[in-house]
């Protein structure tokens, strides 16, 4: 009876998350993203990455966009060991 | 150890049916003198429903359990006149703090809005909870009847009545009852006896709760530690109570033994390493839990409705359990008095069920969220965790993320069958489905509150120009369900601060149509005699 109000689906059946080529310098990104791990262990790193989610899903803010972004980045994947 | 507290011993009275040839019937029976039960008694007392309330002990609550009471149940409280003593007596507090290792992360100050009679909460032992409704009970006479040293032992849930057997130090006996709430606990023998489930999830996590008197000047500040150099990859909370008596929990994990954590020997060195070498204090009680998030499918089977923590059960993060128990009966309670009456179809007894089921799986999850915070699950919950505390220090974004447990809020009834959706235009929190905001007003030129003007019966609330009142508006009254009419303005509540219109987004003319829990049924900008009728009869479930 409830409606799960959450839950947005577009018209046109479109994600709201852009994934066509967006930045402006995709080199450097890259090589910056490299370099903000570099001669860090595995647990630092992840580390990094976990707040580098934080930091850019609040950049981001919009809860479809965050939403689409997480189901397309664990597409894919399946869990190894049932839960 | 210390008592600061002396449990009342309520009196056992052999029942009348003992020694009766024939089974009697009662309206209402309510088995379990928790918080809810006697709730539940107060509430159908105040509509003038007789009820039987069943117990299997003579105390109050034991020990330490709930703490912190929000708002919304204290205005329930307020409702059937027992919030008063509760207030007074129980500690507020405004400033929480997080710490991490050995640091503080940040401290939050609540700011509660200003200009509401209840405040956001406040922290009271259980015990006294209890003993003031009980106390509250016992102002109606004949009309609560407190069967103390009552254990229901069987139960037949049939069409037309429920069918109890009752064990009392005197040997056991039958009552029947055309109704019967069910507030046994978590543990619920009832919802055993008619094969209920009880499902959801049940936390790897053990939990020591320490009561600890101390003179010392501690702040009355909440304060949330995770991982401290005191208590190594757990979390602790601290809280103040009253009486000087503080309120430690203290997170185990799962492979402690409950028995050997429980020990004052072990305790003290603890509370010893958080509170400094020098501080002087007494532990008054200590108890290990294990937490459950789970419910029933359903609340209502029949005459049979159950409530509180034996329909749902919450991990205590966030405060939820008697909070949400309270709004329970405060859902129930009208409803079932308008269906004993006629006034309202069976039916509407079904919304009990959809409206709390909504309820408790919002708070299901609100606790689920916070304890999967403080405990996190897996290695890469863990670090996200952290990552949030490390980033929290500096940015408030991440303060948001923080969650030590988020304080009980009610939950709006957003898409309930008893809202008549707005069709007018109108700004604000108050759309229908949403407990009613207070505000000062005068009355007679005498300080006043909205709320307490709201509830018990449905009420139209008018916002009159000229202080004028429509006839077919004032006629409502004379409706069997219950109605009286509220006017706002001239001849009315004066809204000295505005704060009603401004809450309620209210321009000369509007109506709102509030239930008797004041939850706001249905809003609109100019009285029509027909809309109103039709959403009366929708709230009432005749829809
Ligand atoms: C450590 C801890 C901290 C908590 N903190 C908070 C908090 O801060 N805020 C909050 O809102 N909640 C809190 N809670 C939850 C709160 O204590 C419960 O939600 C609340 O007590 C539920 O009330 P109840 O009336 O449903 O059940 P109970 O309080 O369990 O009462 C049930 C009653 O039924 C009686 N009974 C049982 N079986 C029978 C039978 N067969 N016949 C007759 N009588 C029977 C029992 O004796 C008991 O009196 C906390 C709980 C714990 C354990």
């Amino acid at each position: 009876m409830f409606i799960d109000k959450d839950k947005t689906v577009r018209e046109d059946g479109m994600t709201k998350l852009t994934t066509q080529p967006n930045l402006s310098r995709p080199d450097d990104f890259y090589e910056a993203l490299i370099e903000a791990h570099r001669g860090l262990s595995d647990d630092q790193s992840r580390d990094v990455n976990c707040k580098l989610v934080l930091l850019l899903a609040n950049h981001i803010g919009d809860m479809d966009v965050l939403k689409d972004a997480l189901e397309m980045a664990r597409k894919g994947h399946e869990p190894e060991t049932a839960t | 150890m210390l008592q600061t507290y002396q449990y009342p011993e309520f009196q056992y009275v052999p029942p009348r049916e003992l020694s009766s040839d024939t089974v009697t019937r009662k309206p209402a029976v309510v088995v379990g003198a928790g918080p809810i039960g006697l709730t539940a008694a107060l509430d159908l007392a105040a509509q003038g429903v007789p009820v039987v309330v069943l117990d299997d002990n003579n105390t109050v609550s034991i020990g330490s359990r709930a703490v912190c009471y929000a708002k919304r149940a204290l205005e329930v409280w307020d409702r059937l006149g027992v919030a008063g003593p509760m207030v007074d007596k129980g500690i507020g507090w405004k400033i929480g703090k997080v710490f991490r290792d050995e640091e503080m992360v940040y401290q939050f100050d609540l700011l509660p809005e200003a200009d509401h009679k209840m405040p956001a909460f406040i922290n009271l032992q259980q015990y006294y909870l209890e003993e003031y409704l009980v106390e509250r009970c016992k102002a109606y006479g004949d009309l609560v009847d407190l069967r103390w040293k009552n254990k229901v032992t069987g139960l037949e849930n049939n069409a037309d009545h429920v069918a109890l057997t009752i064990a009392t130090p005197d040997g056991d006996y039958r009552l029947d009852a055309d109704w019967v709430i069910a507030c046994d606990g978590a543990k619920s023998d009832i919802r055993g006896m008619i094969g209920a489930s009880f499902e959801g999830q049940a936390f790897q996590d053990r939990f020591l709760i320490a009561d600890v008197v101390m003179k010392a000047d501690f702040p009355t500040e909440r304060w949330f530690w995770f991982n401290p150099p005191f208590h190594r990859n757990q979390s602790v909370l601290l809280h103040k109570q009253c009486d000087n008596v503080w309120r430690i929990d203290f997170q185990l994990g799962w492979d402690a033994d409950p028995e050997e954590e429980k020990k004052p020997e072990n305790v003290i060195p603890r509370l010893k390493a958080m509170l400094g070498e020098d501080t002087e204090f007494e532990l008054e009680w200590v108890s290990v839990y294990q937490f459950a998030c789970r419910r029933m499918e359903h609340f209502r089977h029949g005459r049979l409705l159950f409530a509180g923590d034996a329909a749902h059960q919450v991990s205590p993060f966030g405060a939820r359990g008697a909070n949400t128990g309270v709004q329970d009966i405060d859902n129930l309670s009208w409803k079932l008095k308008r269906v004993m009456d006629g006034t309202a179809p069976e039916s509407l007894l079904d919304t009990y069920d959809t409206e709390r089921v909504f309820a408790a799986d919002d708070n299901l999850m609100n606790s689920t969220r916070s304890t999967d915070f403080i405990t996190p699950k897996s290695p890469i919950s863990r670090a996200f965790r952290d990552a949030t505390l490390d980033l929290a220090r500096e940015h408030p974004f991440a303060r948001a993320l923080v969650n030590s447990g988020r304080l009980s809020m009610p939950t709006p009834y957003a898409a309930s069958p008893l809202n008549t959706p707005d069709t007018d235009a109108f700004k604000g929190r108050m759309t229908p489905g949403t407990p009613a905001a207070d505000a000062p007003v005068t009355a007679d030129g005498q300080d006043a509150w909205l709320l307490n003007r709201l509830g018990g019966d449905f009420t139209v609330l008018y916002f009159t120009l000229d202080g004028g009142v429509p006839d077919e508006l004032k006629a409502f009254e004379d409706d069997p369900a219950g109605v009286k009419v509220v006017t706002v303005g001239p001849g009315g509540l004066a809204d000295v601060k505005g704060l009603v219109a401004e809450r309620y987004d209210a321009t000369p003319g509007s109506v709102y149509l509030i239930r008797p829990d004041q939850y706001v049924a249905a809003r609109f900008r100019q009285f029509d005699a027909r809309r109103l009728r039709v959403a009366l009869d929708t709230a009432l479930g005749k829809g």
